[in-house]
């Protein structure tokens, strides 16, 4: 079979992009779960024809949909995310105290090994499981009833748990990241959480170092340096050298150090990609062009690359599931945009081409290296 | 948790709503919005069989059990409380906010009409 599978999410509905090794001629498909809120499609690494896609809105509510079949198919699967207990309260924006709800799921992450196995991450932030295919979802409790959580306060998005980054050397060893509360980290599959943000300043806290409460916006490792860890926070590039154990900054030569999305060549762990947005204001590519930029050298040092991308009049925004890569040499990069458009790169980023102009605003950008 | 803030779940008290003395089960139509249609791989409305009293609860009850997507889409899981967005109108009167172990209109219990479960105006 080979080629690419696109898993991109919408404000709208969900859209399956399919390519050949040459990435150049595309086949779209969708939308699916039409005119509902699909935060994030993702795939099986274990099989690749098992797909999960979170769907969601306002008037009613979350829905999890399983695939067997590449996406021909749907069936919607087990919605039940019931906090363990008595859920307790977080800081709400005003500084008034709000028991945990559950409004989305805003990230599924498939099990390396098991199909049937997936972590959820959900706004209140918490973290479920499933290892029967998505029809029982049990939660992690450890990381909700962290000494911390009830100061845990939401970003702009919600107090979301968009990231799940377990290791793929050791699955039991796991880092997520919550808006606004900063990476947590754990040793025993979720059973006991600790915070791992000693490196990070945020600027917006009253202390600025402070344990707990950065509004950290996404994390990417390349599963061959599993220690190497990158996250793009509201403000800062940074990386760690030890899991998650402390950070440093590598915003270097950025033009702006903002964004929400990040990730990491297929093929080399050192080459490093992210899309600068203007601010925290501003939720848009500085100047009007939209251009990303890539590090061979681990941060510090960045290049733009801006060759078929919009270099005028460009006010869209790039979400933090909105970069992707696949797996093919070289390898392919992926980006999707507030103003519905999805980019490939099939030469590492060097040259641009949009595969579709006009979807709704996207949410999510997975690709899948098909065998 | 009181019987009249929830939709479905809780109960009226026993021997509140006795059997009527044919108590048989009635087939009542239930008009949903596109997107739960689809949800449930319905094409038009869905038909659920229920046993007097037929009130908006026993016909939630009904439809859940009868199409399993739709749990949680209408009802919170967790209170049983209806959501916000969803409207219930029968025999144009709105039932939303009535007390759930209200029976429906005999319009609605003939069959000649639809519950009609209506997903509320938000947005331009």
């Amino acid at each position: 079979m080979g080629g690419v599978r696109v898993l991109v999410g919408t404000s709208k509905g969900g859209f399956v992009l399919t390519s050949d090794d040459g990435r150049r001629a595309w086949e779209v498909e969708g939308p699916l779960f039409g005119g509902w809120e699909v935060y994030h499609l993702a795939g099986s690494p274990a099989d690749p024809d098992r797909l999960y896609a979170s769907q969601s809105n306002g008037w009613f509510g979350q829905v999890i949909q399983r695939s067997d079949d590449g996406g021909a198919t749907w069936d919607a699967v087990g919605n039940d995310f019931a906090y363990e207990g008595e859920p307790g309260t977080h800081l709400h924006y005003d500084g008034t105290s709000r028991p945990w709800e559950l409004t989305r799921v805003w990230h599924l992450e498939p099990s390396a090994t098991d199909p049937d196995t997936v972590y959820a991450g959900i706004e209140d932030a918490a973290l479920f499981r499933t290892t029967d295919g998505g029809h029982s979802w049990s939660e992690l409790t450890g990381l909700r009833t962290h000494e911390t959580a009830p100061s845990w306060a939401p970003g702009a998005g919600g107090l979301c748990l968009h990231t799940i980054l377990p290791r793929p050397d050791d699955p039991e060893r796991m880092l997520v990241a919550i808006s606004a509360a900063g990476v947590l980290a754990t040793d025993d599959g979720g059973e006991s959480w600790r915070l791992a943000n000693r490196g990070l300043v945020s600027d917006f806290m009253p202390e600025p170092e402070a344990e707990v409460g950065h509004c950290v916006h996404k994390l990417a490792r390349h599963p061959a340096r599993p220690d190497v860890v990158y996250m793009q926070k509201h403000w800062d590039v940074m990386r760690s050298d030890d899991d998650g154990a402390s950070w440093h900054e590598i915003s270097g030569d950025l033009p702006t150090d903002f964004g929400f999305a990040i990730d990491v060549h297929a093929h080399d762990p050192e080459t490093v990609y992210v899309v600068p947005i203007t601010s925290d204001e501003q939720h848009y590519p500085p100047d009007g062009r939209l251009r990303v930029y890539r590090s061979r050298t681990g941060g510090h040092q960045w290049e733009p690359l801006t060759d078929g991308l919009p270099q005028a009049d460009c006010y869209v925004n790039v979400l933090r599931d909105c970069l992707a890569v696949d797996a093919l040499d070289p390898c392919g990069v992926y980006l999707g945009t507030t103003g519905g458009a999805v980019y490939v790169s099939p030469d590492e980023g060097d040259h641009w081409t949009p595969i579709v102009h006009d979807l709704p605003r996207v949410l999510s950008v997975e690709a899948q290296t098909l065998p | 948790m009181s019987t009249e803030d929830t939709l479905g779940q809780a109960h009226a008290p026993p021997g509140e709503h006795r059997p009527r003395a044919a108590d048989t089960a009635i087939v009542v139509r239930v008009a949903l919005p596109h997107q739960l249609r689809h949800l449930a791989r319905l094409r038009g409305e869905a038909v659920v069989e229920v046993t007097p009293p037929v009130t908006v609860a026993a016909v939630v009850d009904a439809l859940e059990a009868a199409h399993p997507p739709l749990v949680g889409t209408l009802r919170d899981r967790e209170t049983g409380r209806r959501r916000a967005m969803i409207r219930i109108y029968a025999d144009g009167e709105d039932y939303s906010n009535a007390p759930l172990t209200t029976e429906l209109p005999p319009v609605v219990v003939s069959g000649r009409e639809p519950l009609r479960l209506v997903g509320s105006i938000a947005g331009g």
